[in-house]
């Protein structure tokens, strides 16, 4: 994996999330916590509705960086803090999640990524970083 | 209701071995969009492992968490290489830290996943927040 230079801008990635894919990815994650599913029961802890798994939001920009990365196997570390839910309407469109990267260092460990994830305009994901295998 | 202060520093017994199949790599992997090329799992694959983990950590009737209650706050994974099919993995959980901070433990856990011989794989830090009866 060659080509990263400090201060890079990486390609932004956008990716649709629907109820869907939320069904989806708790039976591949075994996550099936109601609330990424059940409107009834995210309303009654007090959420606007149906919410990502935090781990689908971290997911996805995994994606990202393997699509920077040209091939998945290259992240050796990735972070974040959940600090804001991505609420998911029941429609067909979804909702969009935009990951950004910006190379921080290129060192013999690795390519140190700092990312940037948002829903509407917001940030979703604090702190999210990652390393790449050089 | 808050959790037992002694839980800062138990580790708990290894979670059964999972075997990882190109299948379930696949369905992960299709899960999230992200292609799966016949090598190394998507990197929070592991979360999988992890997660069975912090469930165990989770229903100890001993530990004292409402599972309703419990907010996943922060997680980082440390790969020391990529999971790939035909791992049969499993899930170390240590408490590292305890915390309380307005009313909710602040519990942080380390699971060290390893392969069937032993070495390691993969490190998966998890920080939950346990929100209490008022919180």
């Amino acid at each position: 994996m060659n080509g990263f230079t400090t201060g890079d801008e990486l390609p932004e990635q956008t990716y649709a999330v629907t109820r869907a894919d939320l069904v989806r990815y708790a039976g591949a994650s075994g996550d099936f916590n109601q609330i990424h599913w059940s409107d009834r029961v995210a309303t009654s802890v007090g959420l606007p509705g149906v919410i990502a798994h935090g781990m689908y939001t971290l997911a996805l920009t995994a994606r990202a960086l393997d699509t920077w990365a040209g091939a998945p196997g290259h992240v050796v570390e990735l972070g974040c803090k959940f600090t804001k839910p991505v609420v998911v309407p029941d429609d067909d469109t979804g909702v969009d999640v935009v990951v950004r990267g910006t190379v921080e260092d290129v060192t013999a460990q690795g390519v140190q990524v700092a990312l940037e994830v948002t829903c509407g305009g917001e940030k979703v994901l604090g702190r999210p970083r990652a390393l790449l295998r050089a | 209701m808050t959790v037992d202060a002694s839980l800062q520093g138990r580790t708990f017994p290894a979670t059964e071995p999972y075997a990882v199949s190109r299948e379930r790599i696949v369905e992960f992997a299709r899960a999230t969009g992200s292609s799966h090329d016949g090598s190394a799992a998507p990197a929070t694959f592991p979360i999988v492992i992890a997660f069975a983990a912090m469930t165990a950590l989770m229903d100890d009737p001993s530990v004292g968490i409402a599972l309703h209650r419990v907010v996943h706050g922060e997680q980082r994974f440390s790969h020391t290489r990529p999971v790939v099919a035909g791992d049969v993995l499993s899930a170390t959980l240590t408490v590292d830290s305890l915390r309380q901070i307005g009313g909710a433990d602040i519990i942080g856990t380390r699971s060290e996943i390893a392969d069937a011989d032993g070495e390691p794989v993969c490190t998966a830090f998890a920080t939950l927040v346990h929100r209490g009866e008022d919180a």
